[in-house]
């Protein structure tokens, strides 16, 4: 683990640096306050003070549409196994996403590993970006300590007065740095512009429910018969809003897509959401979250106390997107906070 | 985008052909397969396999033979939507793709020495015939055995040879009943759960495994509570979609369990802790 640091002005020839080595993504404004992560050539078409992208960079890793097989039915059932890849540069960021993937790497690298997804996320090189404050009041960062690093990128640039910070976490990091010949060593006065932004960001991001972070599972576990479902179950539209934009959903379905010969085609994968009617109905119709409740319910409980029981870490990385997607106007820190309540 | 060649993908199929299909009833039909070269399926009773048809798509069935019988393996399928439909038109010699075996199947292990009752309810029988006859081909390592079926009506009933079979033998204690008898009908009539209360058995060398439809568990269970069995003797096996088999895609999973890789075969002392779970 080593630092380096990289005047401002040359930040827009650090992203033509990285444009002429691979496609690279980014933070791109929409025109109506919102952004999307999107292929970049110049740092100019980025905007990197930027509230969460519509989607996350989970796009990336685990692509809507992403062929596992091949297949050809002419002479029996003939496959081959193949991965999509792309090597690709995401830019830009945030740590609440960044914990979003490291969640992604957890599902997937779990056994029987997916090789699909492993392989794939190889190929990407992770450059994060440290926010300074609060993107808006749906985030809910503080809570889940998402709001300062915990790893998972190659590089991660802190933006300071006159300088970006950049901390090398990797080999891969370490090469951007030395080839592009842009950074240069770190001084005292910057790292002392990052212990005081670093406490800064202490007064400004607290948890934003009343609730300490190893706490949080046994809320949920103690509230599971709460009426505050059933009432979050008469608002919710069922649409899966929350599951897409949400950067540790990785639920999926497998479809085939024949040729129009009818021999050949593909097996593909597709993202899925538990908050539709039909995802746990099984042959025969029968649903086992046929409520709408149900299903919020176990949709809440995937992000704060089965992951925790299954891979002991909560799946919210505080990025505030379903709040701020849901039709219905379901608040995550109204959701937390009705449920403590209720409990007493 | 490039497109990279892999092995050892989880969602790659092994070739299976369709050796012999026998019609068990209109809704039901029973599929022995082998696998290219002969090699063995190498299942444990109550696990599943996923089978596909390119273009159609994938499903979970339980295979419904013993690991004992070590050439090919049988899987039963009830016509049901789109995908077992197509299966249904299949021939003798066509082939289905096959992933697994997958999850956590029944507990042979602490069956081993013990007296074991067995409770099926409908396309239950399916699954727990693998068991059934792992049991008949190892019979001198378990104690008393007793089979409790239940059908909705004569004409339902799977298996039917088989059965009159397992009647037959003196190591088995087989016991039918159906919800509806036809007028030539001579067993027992009513649900399966009225067989329960007549089987004699010591509740504490008693392990009780049951398959069967979801609504037929709680009555189960109730009446196998009565009978004295500690709850860390029932053990149940569940349904669920299990459509990557992989413990990955969400949609068999019951609370923090993939149902595909820690079950479809769980331990009562825990299905009664986690609500929805029956």
């Amino acid at each position: 683990m080593t630092q380096a640091l990289i005047r401002k002005e040359k930040l827009a020839e650090l992203v033509t640096f990285l444009a002429s080595r691979q496609k690279v993504v980014g933070p791109v404004p929409l025109s109506n306050g919102q952004f999307k992560f999107a292929e970049v050539s110049s740092l100019a078409e980025m905007a990197l003070d930027y509230i969460p992208t519509i989607l996350p960079p989970k796009k990336y890793f685990m692509p809507q549409h992403e062929t596992l097989l091949k297949y050809d039915v002419a002479k029996g059932q003939q496959m081959e196994a193949v991965v999509e890849v792309e090597e690709l540069t995401l830019f830009g960021v945030h740590t609440c996403d960044l914990a979003g993937i490291q969640c992604l790497n957890v599902v997937f690298s779990d056994r029987p590993k997916d090789l699909h997804y492993m392989i794939r996320k190889n190929h990407i090189t992770l450059i994060g970006l440290e926010c300074s404050d609060y993107c808006d009041s749906y985030a809910n960062c503080g809570m889940l300590r998402n709001h300062l690093p915990k790893g998972g990128y190659d590089l991660f640039f802190s933006e300071l007065e006159d300088c970006y910070m950049v901390d090398i976490s990797t080999h891969k990091g370490e090469s951007l740095v030395e080839e592009s010949g842009l950074f240069e060593p770190v001084v005292f006065e910057v790292e002392k512009q990052l212990q005081t932004l670093r406490k800064a960001k202490k007064k400004i991001f607290k948890s934003e429910v009343p609730i300490r972070y190893q706490d949080i599972p046994r809320l949920f576990d103690e509230t599971f018969d709460s009426d505050v479902w059933k009432r979050l179950g008469e608002k919710c539209l069922s649409c899966g809003n929350c599951t897409n934009v949400c950067p540790t959903c990785y639920c999926f379905d497998i479809l085939d897509e024949p040729e129009l010969d009818l021999s050949k085609g593909r097996r593909i994968r597709v993202w899925d959401s538990c908050q539709h009617e039909n995802f746990a109905k099984i042959a025969g119709n029968e649903s086992f979250r046929e409520e709408r409740f149900d299903r919020k319910r176990h949709r809440f409980n995937r992000k704060f106390r089965y992951p925790m029981l299954r891979y002991k870490r909560i799946f919210c990385t505080g990025c505030g997107r379903c709040s701020r997607t849901c039709m219905a106007k379901i608040d995550l820190k109204e959701t937390i906070n009705a449920l403590m309540e209720e409990r007493g | 985008m490039e497109t990279i060649a892999i092995t050892h993908s989880g969602y790659e199929i092994k070739r299976g052909r369709i050796a012999e299909i026998t019609e068990l009833t209109e809704q039901e039909k029973l599929y022995r397969i082998v696998l290219p070269n002969d090699e063995t399926l190498d299942h444990d009773p109550g696990q599943f396999v996923e089978v596909s048809l390119f273009g159609v798509g994938e499903a979970p069935i339980s295979i419904c033979s013993s690991p004992t019988r070590r050439d090919s393996f049988e899987l039963c399928v009830r016509k049901a939507g789109r995908f077992t439909e197509a299966l249904h038109q299949l021939k003798a010699g066509d082939e289905v793709g096959i992933r697994g075996p997958f999850g956590v199947g029944f507990p042979v292990v602490p069956l081993e020495g013990n007296d074991v009752l067995l409770i099926a309810g409908g396309l239950g029988i399916a699954p727990l015939r693998s068991l059934i006859n792992f049991i008949i081909d190892n019979r001198r390592d378990f104690g008393k055995v007793d089979i409790l079926l239940g059908a909705r009506d004569s004409e339902s009933m799977l298996f039917g040879g088989e059965l009159a079979y397992w009647d037959k033998r003196i190591d088995l204690n087989f016991c039918c009943s159906v919800d509806q008898a036809a007028p030539d009908w001579q067993g027992n009539v009513g649900l399966l759960t009225g067989l329960i209360p007549g089987v004699t058995l010591d509740p504490l060398k008693t392990i009780a495994v049951a398959c069967g439809p979801p609504v037929m568990y709680r009555y189960v269970v109730d009446e196998l509570l009565k009978k004295g069995i500690p709850e860390t003797h029932i053990y149940l096996s569940l349904e669920r979609h299990m459509k990557c088999g992989l413990g990955k895609c969400g949609h068999c999973q019951i609370h923090d369990v993939y149902c595909c890789q820690d079950g479809p075969v769980f331990n009562y002392r825990w299905v009664k802790k986690i609500k929805g779970a029956i």
